[in-house]
């Protein structure tokens, strides 16, 4: 574990605003973890807000709604922020077409929901992992096996990044709500939050509410990550190769529990979230509500005017975000951060030898030696990068941040892991 | 805005920190013990220091000529090896010695194994051995601290070995480092400002250095004089190069163990040998050869000392 400099103070004070509504949205028909989905849509459909655009029949899939009401203008390849290029689904805004009012619905018929109706409410709504793994969540509400322990992450410790901390002080009743849903529904009577100290607005939102033991932890990276956060909060290890299941817990993102909030109580499937514009390069940094498939220039235009050119665009966080290549590409499910480099922080820094500081070892949360890992993938040692390990490696680039050698750990790493399943 | 965006992959964000950052921190850390050496011995101690490193960095400079590689003189890892060798030298030898010293240390103590982050012993204890092999008596004759005309002393290890008694030496003249010596291990109080900067700074754990002189201190205690449990530990924390060795060369990032478990062995390691050739071998200090010993072993006590991974037992 690290610390990182932070820099949320950009826009941790920023109260969220909605972005505007795009002209076109380019949906891509894959935007979790599992099956691509089929478009069930054709070119020149109109479709009104939330309607169900792509699916398939598979168990790890979600299925994609628009999230503007309009036109199917196109579905073609398009730029994506995690694959590089993907199918996707134009839509092109009409106002004239009626747009649904998402009303609240009744409670006493929520509260004899069952986990079963739970589940298929998450799975129509398309709801996936909003921490940035966009693992389908309907999945996860489905334990092999009782499960006594909930965790909900709050912690957000990526740099930079304040959209979940926004959304726990703006959406607190809501969050709650959803916890609680999920937890009745789940059989779950303890419940956790963890939040790092350094938001401290949201812990005091939730410290009101009984039913949650609120965990403050320390402004370390990566407590987010599930096994952290698990070992943080209850002491254990997950086992390797288990799941969180296997010791009775389940871990939800905040945001993935207010998406959820919304298809139940709002009838609301996910067609937008929240995302944290930010950089060195902006003049107004924000908190955007943003309609799923808006091209990031749109969302940049709105945050302008630009004090530099940026050299880098990241979706996601600076430890663990990818760099795009084009401004058109589209916000998805997954995409809870826009970051804009300009050239000093984006600059490469040369790569020297390993002077074996062990800073990278000491560095690395899941007790890997990145080092060695990277010695041994750069003659092609895969054998040996198995046996130190490499497949437990869970990519959160610490070894990479503090290696004074500035050396691509983290890169021969992820091909050894490829190496290792071969 | 288009084409000209940069795209690598993650992180996408770097600690402030740098080889040069770090080398250049030792060299500064390593300045109290240089002015004390000056202040004690003279300014031959000076001499001897600046064309250590003048000849440290020159021949690294040629090597990179020679190599082709890139030429990392301003990193400041040869200005430390020059350092290292000179502080491990009496102040009065021939001035040509520091400069053969050095030649030899980057030569063939780094270079020939390919160069920084390659090198299996430290650079400068190899210098400083090639030195003792070859030119013993220069190596061994040590001036008497605030002498003008060069009086010869004995260091308090080598007065022990022969069993002769220093008068007039007390813990405090050992801490100041008001006795005979090398440049730079006198001073103990100059030594631990030094390290307080890299601990501070986090540049150097306190494994290698802790468990080194508490596994010195423990040993000479027990075995130290005739009877057992009788040993004056504090006298060998006090004189020759433990704590030069412990805190600047022991934790030579290159040529030692990578986990913290490594760290600890090889501290004991380096402690157990010091002590054994302190009193029983045929040397009065046993530092450098305990710590080169230590660096051989290193790739060993790396295999065996590989951290726990998280979810295993
Ligand atoms: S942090 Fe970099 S230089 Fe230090 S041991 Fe790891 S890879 Fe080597
Ligand atoms: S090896 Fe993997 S888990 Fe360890 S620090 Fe590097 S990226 Fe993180």
């Amino acid at each position: 574990m690290v610390r990182l400099a932070e820099n949320k103070h950009f826009t941790e004070d920023v109260e969220s605003v909605k972005a505007p509504i795009p002209a076109r949205v380019y949906l891509p028909l894959i935007q979790h973890l599992g099956k691509i989905c089929n478009p069930i849509v054709k070119i020149g459909d109109v479709v009104t807000l939330g309607q169900k655009i792509a699916e398939i029949d598979a168990h790890v899939s979600s299925p994609i709604h628009a999230s503007i009401a309009g036109k199917v203008v196109a579905i073609q390849d398009w730029p994506h922020p995690v694959l590089g290029r993907a199918k996707a689904i134009v839509i092109e805004g009409d106002t004239e077409i009626n747009l649904p009012s998402f009303q609240l619905k009744n409670h006493q018929e929520i509260d004899l929901l069952s986990l079963e109706q739970l589940r298929k409410i998450v799975f129509a709504a398309g709801i996936v992992g909003l921490g940035g793994a966009s693992f389908p969540t309907h999945i996860k509400l489905n334990p092999p096996q009782p499960l006594n322990i909930l965790i909900i992450n709050g912690a957000e410790c990526e740099p930079y990044l304040t959209a979940d901390a926004r959304l726990m002080v703006e959406k607190t009743d809501q969050i709650a709500q959803g916890i609680l849903l999920v937890a009745r529904c789940l059989g779950v009577k303890d419940i956790y939050i963890g939040i790092e100290d350094n938001k401290p607005l949201a812990i005091e939102a939730f410290k009101k509410f009984p039913e949650f033991k609120v965990k403050v932890l320390k402004s370390d990276y990566p407590q987010g990550g599930e096994k952290q956060l698990i070992q943080n909060i209850l002491g254990k290890e997950i086992g390797r190769g288990k799941l969180p299941f296997d010791l009775g817990v389940l871990v939800q993102n905040v945001a993935t529990i207010y998406a959820i909030y919304e298809a139940v109580y709002r009838s609301k499937p996910l067609i937008e979230r929240l995302v944290t514009v930010t950089g060195s390069c902006l003049e107004h940094p924000k908190n955007l509500w943003v309609r799923l498939g808006t091209p990031i220039k749109n969302l940049i235009e709105f945050c302008a005017p630009l004090k530099e050119a940026p050299a880098k665009i990241i979706i996601g966080g600076p430890m663990m975000g990818i760099a795009q290549y084009t401004d058109e590409v589209p916000i998805i499910k997954s995409s809870g951060g826009l970051l804009l480099f300009n050239k000093k922080e984006a600059q490469l820094l040369e790569e020297d030898p390993c002077i074996r500081c062990a800073a990278c070892v000491r560095g690395c949360p899941v007790g890997l030696m990145p080092c060695q890992i990277n010695l041994a993938a750069e003659k092609s040692l895969w054998n040996l990068t198995k046996d130190y390990g490499a497949s437990d490696c869970i990519e959160c680039g610490i070894c990479n941040y503090v290696c004074p050698s500035n050396r691509r750990l983290l890169q021969t790493i992820k091909q050894a892991k490829l190496e290792g399943v071969k | 805005m288009k084409n000209n965006l940069l795209v690598s992959g993650s992180p996408h964000i770097h600690k402030p920190e740098s080889i040069a950052r770090i080398m250049w921190t030792v060299v500064l850390s390593l300045v109290p013990a240089g002015i004390a050496g000056v202040i004690i011995f003279g300014l031959s101690a000076l001499w001897v220091t600046l064309l250590a490193v003048l000849a440290a960095v020159s021949t690294e400079f040629v090597f990179g000529l020679l190599t082709k590689k890139k030429i990392t003189i301003l990193d400041g890892s040869a200005v430390i090896t020059g350092i290292l060798l000179a502080f491990n030298l009496p102040s009065n030898v021939p001035l040509w010695l520091p400069v053969v010293g050095a030649v030899f240390s980057i030569a063939i103590g780094k270079q020939v194994f390919g160069g920084l982050g390659q090198n299996i012993f430290n650079p400068a204890l190899v210098g400083r051995v090639f030195l003792m092999a070859s030119w013993p008596k220069y190596m061994t004759t040590f001036v008497k601290p605030f002498s003008i005309d060069a009086v010869t002393s004995a260091t308090p290890l080598a007065a022990l070995k022969e069993g002769k008694i220093i008068e007039h030496l007390s813990y405090l003249d050992l801490f100041l480092g008001k006795h005979g010596g090398c440049i730079g291990e006198v001073c103990i109080l100059a030594l631990l400002i030094g390290a307080a900067i890299l601990l501070i700074k986090g540049y150097i754990s306190w494994h290698i250095p802790v468990t080194y002189i508490f596994t010195t201190a423990l040993f000479t205690y027990i075995f130290g004089a005739k009877t057992l449990f009788a040993g004056d530990w504090l006298f060998h924390i006090l004189s020759g190069g433990l704590i030069l060795g412990a805190f600047f060369m022991a934790t030579d990032y290159v040529a030692t163990p990578l986990t913290a478990q490594g760290q600890l062995i090889f501290g004991v390691g380096c402690g157990l040998l010091t002590a054994i050739i302190r009193l029983w071998g045929g040397y009065p200090e046993g530092v450098a050869y305990a710590i080169l010993m230590m660096n051989g072993a290193t790739p060993f006590i790396d295999r065996y000392t590989k951290n726990r991974i998280y979810g295993t037992k």
